[in-house]
């Protein structure tokens, strides 16, 4: 009991400092860059006394170890400080444009695991052969091909030319201000206005970007996947439960699966932050309002309170995933333990 | 009795095939009373029209207030009454009285005297960005509310502080920081002395065409009809959308899913233009591209060299092959459809004179520099075109690429030594530009002003004061005369090489009629627009 306490103290204040670090190196970058917030904020062409007002209403006039404890104690009391951009607290943007995140990179991993598991199994089963070698293309294509070419073939030939795929954004227009947003995830939001039409329509809308995210980290987890699996199929239990005379499925599913899917925990956990880090390019081509496009916009207009706030964010599901993954690792193998 | 392998199958498929029945819902065509626009949001900061100075900003701005008077985007010598149905200056220039026509605002409020002076006194006691285009006559928080006077109910006077050109007073009222608002819906919404300004930013208070909806940053702004208002077409709401890309823009509007494409590049246009569904409103902007040459380089410093760099540019080889669709050449630093702008484009590509000039600076075997340019598209390409021209001449260009607010920081520090940038026109009056390329009387590190002359630390007495008597010239023709002869001079004297000017095009799909672009962004109207 001592020791797991002890231990799960060391995992929180490596988070804490974790955070923190993060913290530091933002707002130090976001300080540094080459790009004047001020001018951001006012525009290129406001007069001077303008700017310097600005510029003290921002605090950026002020030191930079007094803007960074001054920032610090609006973090500790759980303000992020205001967008320039969008005029509302940036834990206000950061709960509308998460959920649109949320929800593609959950679908998308959803489908990524579903589809990409069973092929890594599979590609580990039949190594060396024919179809092995046709999931192993089909996997360096989906994670060498750039996202946003990919993207844009899937609008042009589903979208444009065959017309059987709705365009970018979450919705179509007739819908625009007709869902009240209670969850900020559309699929749900829908359901619960009793809007089968829209909810039909947010699904449409939702399908090539989450195909297209899914096929990305099916890639790599199916090749995470297959390279367990030829390790575990060689394991001495598996031999035996061979040597036993169990079928092939049997002994691929019950015996050897098991020590993969412990395995897996961590890919699928970094595989999932790296989604909801915002599928920046993907988000982009289809106008999908979620976080990568409020952090690079932010980013682009030198907009730094959203751009700290969300990759604070960023770095808390990271950690907190990886946190996830570490434990349910230590509950699922003893052996860790 | 269902194998498992045809159980699997099936599963497998229904998704599929649902989906494509979805397809049947999900793409019904815009509604005849909706107009959709796809466009860029992304850098639109406020809808507080006393606030607000973007360019995407300042058109929503524009299509949910009036203002005293506005520019004809036909004809720059005039402007054309909205709110004031007439006005007249005293004996002496300083005092101009406006007489109101009949508005009313979304609320169904007579737009009165009060509101045109509150408007315009919350305007200087804000003093946000753009307040400086109607604080220079003289207006401060202090004396604002003594100056501009509701006089009776449909009467109003402005004071200003020295003699002003009608002409100069009329086209800076013009700009959105001449909005009317509504006072007593402004008022009832202040919060801790504010004037409204943080209910202004996400909600509206005018008496355009259109009131707003809906603001959701970075994803989309609905307008929709104000009741009471001028429009009289069959629109009731206008939704733009925030779409980035503008291959994704293109696709849209080719799909009908959109009216209007906003942001189409070359690239999109060459195939819009053969496109038989869509017609192309095409307009000048007042957005320059120039080269600035910092006077703090001794080689730089040289008119010779600035001449030999503006004889060197093959302007038309650029315009054809890399701007074809997006710019035109354009030399002055007016840009065309502002009052008195000079067409002239005296320079050509001459490289035997622009090496001539070079020897006579004695510079004949050239010098290295490095040309801070634009990281977006066509910047890097012209560029590298100018890389070329000057190369040339012995001008050895080392290209240095950033974003371009990176770019602007930069300049407004004074650390660049060449830079290839853009210049956007603040309101429609030819001082706007001559202001900030011309007038810098203090070119120490710590000025107050800091125009475009001072960051590239150029300043010239006489042109400051040519420049200040075009400016204050009460007769409008002699103004115009003396900004002509302004703009040669500054072609001829100056280190900026003024080389193309933006042209804004709104691809519509066919059906969609009267969309109005301006000159500057609050000329891009929905006034007349109408969809078949």
């Amino acid at each position: 009991m001592k020791n797991r306490l002890k231990s799960f103290s060391a995992m929180l204040s490596s988070v804490v400092l974790t955070l923190f670090g993060l913290t530091v190196l933002t707002f130090l970058i976001g300080r540094v860059m080459p790009v004047d917030p001020v001018i951001a904020a006012v525009g290129d062409n406001a007069p001077e006394d303008v700017i310097l007002r600005v510029r003290a209403e921002m605090g950026l006039d002020q030191p930079i170890p007094v803007q960074f404890l001054h920032y610090l104690n609006q973090l500790v009391h759980g303000d992020f400080g205001m967008s320039v951009l969008t005029k509302n607290p940036v834990a206000t943007d950061i709960a509308r444009f998460f959920p649109a995140t949320f929800e593609l990179a959950t679908a998308a991993l959803l489908l990524a695991t579903l589809v990409g598991i069973p092929l890594g199994v599979w590609a580990a089963v039949r190594q060396g052969s024919f179809t092995d070698q046709a999931i192993r293309v089909l996997c360096l294509a989906g994670h060498s091909v750039p996202v946003f070419m990919l993207s844009m073939i899937s609008l042009l030939i589903f979208y444009s030319a065959l017309g059987i795929a709705p365009g970018p954004g979450r919705q179509d227009i007739i819908y625009d201000g007709m869902i009240p947003t209670v969850t900020g995830l559309m699929s749900v939001d829908t359901l619960l206005a009793g809007d089968l039409d829209a909810f039909w329509d947010a699904l449409a809308h939702m399908a090539q970007p989450v195909i297209i995210l899914a096929y990305f980290s099916m890639a790599y987890i199916a090749r995470m996947t297959r390279a367990f699996m030829i390790d575990a199929l060689k394991g001495e239990y598996v031999i035996t439960a061979r040597a036993k005379g169990l079928s092939g499925l049997k002994v691929v599913w019950s015996h050897a699966f098991p020590t993969v899917a412990v395995q897996l925990i961590t890919v699928l956990a970094l595989t999932y932050a790296g989604l909801l880090e915002g599928a920046v390019v993907t988000e982009t081509v289809f106008s999908w309002p979620g976080i990568g496009q409020y952090l690079t916009t932010s980013l682009m207009n030198a907009d730094m309170n959203p751009v700290i706030g969300s990759t604070l964010l960023v770095g808390l599901i990271y950690v907190g995933l990886n946190l996830f993954a570490d434990i349910l690792y230590r509950l699922l193998d003893p052996r860790v333990q | 009795m269902v194998s498992r392998r045809n159980f699997l199958i099936g599963s497998a498929a229904l998704p599929f095939l649902s989906y494509l029945e979805l397809a049947d819902t999900a793409f019904a065509a815009t509604p005849k009373d909706i107009l959709v626009v796809a466009q860029q949001l992304d850098n639109m900061t406020s809808l507080d029209p006393h606030e607000g100075f973007e360019a995407v900003g300042g058109e929503m701005i524009s299509n949910m207030y009036q203002k005293l008077v506005r520019a004809n985007n036909d004809n720059p010598d005039q402007v054309i009454p909205v709110v004031a149905a007439s006005w007249e200056a005293d004996a002496e220039s300083k005092v101009f009285t406006f007489k109101l026509a009949d508005q009313k605002f979304s609320s169904g409020a007579d737009v009165t005297a009060e509101d045109v002076a509150f408007s315009l006194q919350r305007a200087i006691k804000m003093n946000k960005s753009p307040a400086f285009i109607i604080n220079q006559f003289g207006f401060t928080a202090d004396n604002v509310e003594s100056l501009i006077v509701a006089k009776d109910a449909k009467t109003v006077t402005l004071a200003t502080e020295n003699p002003t050109s009608i002409s100069f007073l009329l086209f800076c009222l013009s700009a959105n920081i001449g909005a009317i608002v509504e006072k007593k819906v402004v008022l009832a919404n202040e919060v801790n002395g504010d004037l409204g300004n943080a209910w202004l930013q996400k909600n509206s208070a005018g008496s355009g065409p259109f009131m707003l909806q809906a603001w959701k940053a970075s994803e989309s702004i609905s307008l929709q009809l104000n009741p009471h208002g001028p429009y009289k077409g069959n629109l009731k709401r206008v939704i733009v959308r925030h779409v980035v890309d503008p291959s994704s823009q293109l696709l849209m509007l080719q799909k009908g899913d959109v009216d209007i494409a906003r942001d189409l590049t070359s690239e999109q246009l060459k195939a819009a233009q053969s496109d038989k569904d869509i017609t192309l409103v095409r307009k000048q902007i007042a957005s320059l591209v120039l080269i600035s040459l910092n006077q703090t380089n001794a080689n730089l410093a040289k008119p010779q060299v600035w001449k030999a760099v503006k004889w060197a540019l093959d302007y038309d080889g650029m315009q054809k092959n890399i701007v074809p669709l997006s710019h035109v050449v354009h030399q002055s630093m007016e840009p065309l459809g502002f009052p008195g702008t000079v067409k002239d484009i005296p320079y050509k590509r001459d490289v035997e004179k622009a090496k001539a000039l070079m020897a006579e600076a004695g510079l004949a075997d050239g010098f290295d520099i490095t040309l801070d340019h634009y990281s977006a598209q066509p910047y890097p390409d012209l560029a590298q075109a100018i890389q070329a021209n000057l190369g040339e001449i012995g001008i050895r260009v080392k290209l240095q690429s950033a974003e371009n607010r990176q770019v602007l920081t930069k300049m407004r520090g004074r650390q660049h030594e060449m830079a290839l940038s853009a210049w956007g026109t603040d309101y429609f009056d030819p001082n706007s530009n001559a202001e900030v390329f011309c007038i810098n009387k203090d070119n120490s590190a710590d000025a107050k002003k800091k125009p475009f002359a001072w960051r590239s630390s150029f300043k010239d007495d006489a042109l400051t004061a040519k420049a200040e008597a075009a400016r204050d010239e009460k007769d409008p023709a002699k103004r115009i005369a003396l900004y002509e002869e302004l703009q040669r001079e500054f072609m001829e004297n100056s280190p900026f090489a003024v080389m193309f000017q933006t042209t804004r095009t709104a691809a519509c799909r066919t059906g969609v009629e009267g969309v109005r672009l301006g000159v500057l962004s609050e000329g891009n109207t929905y006034l007349e627009t109408k969809k078949a």
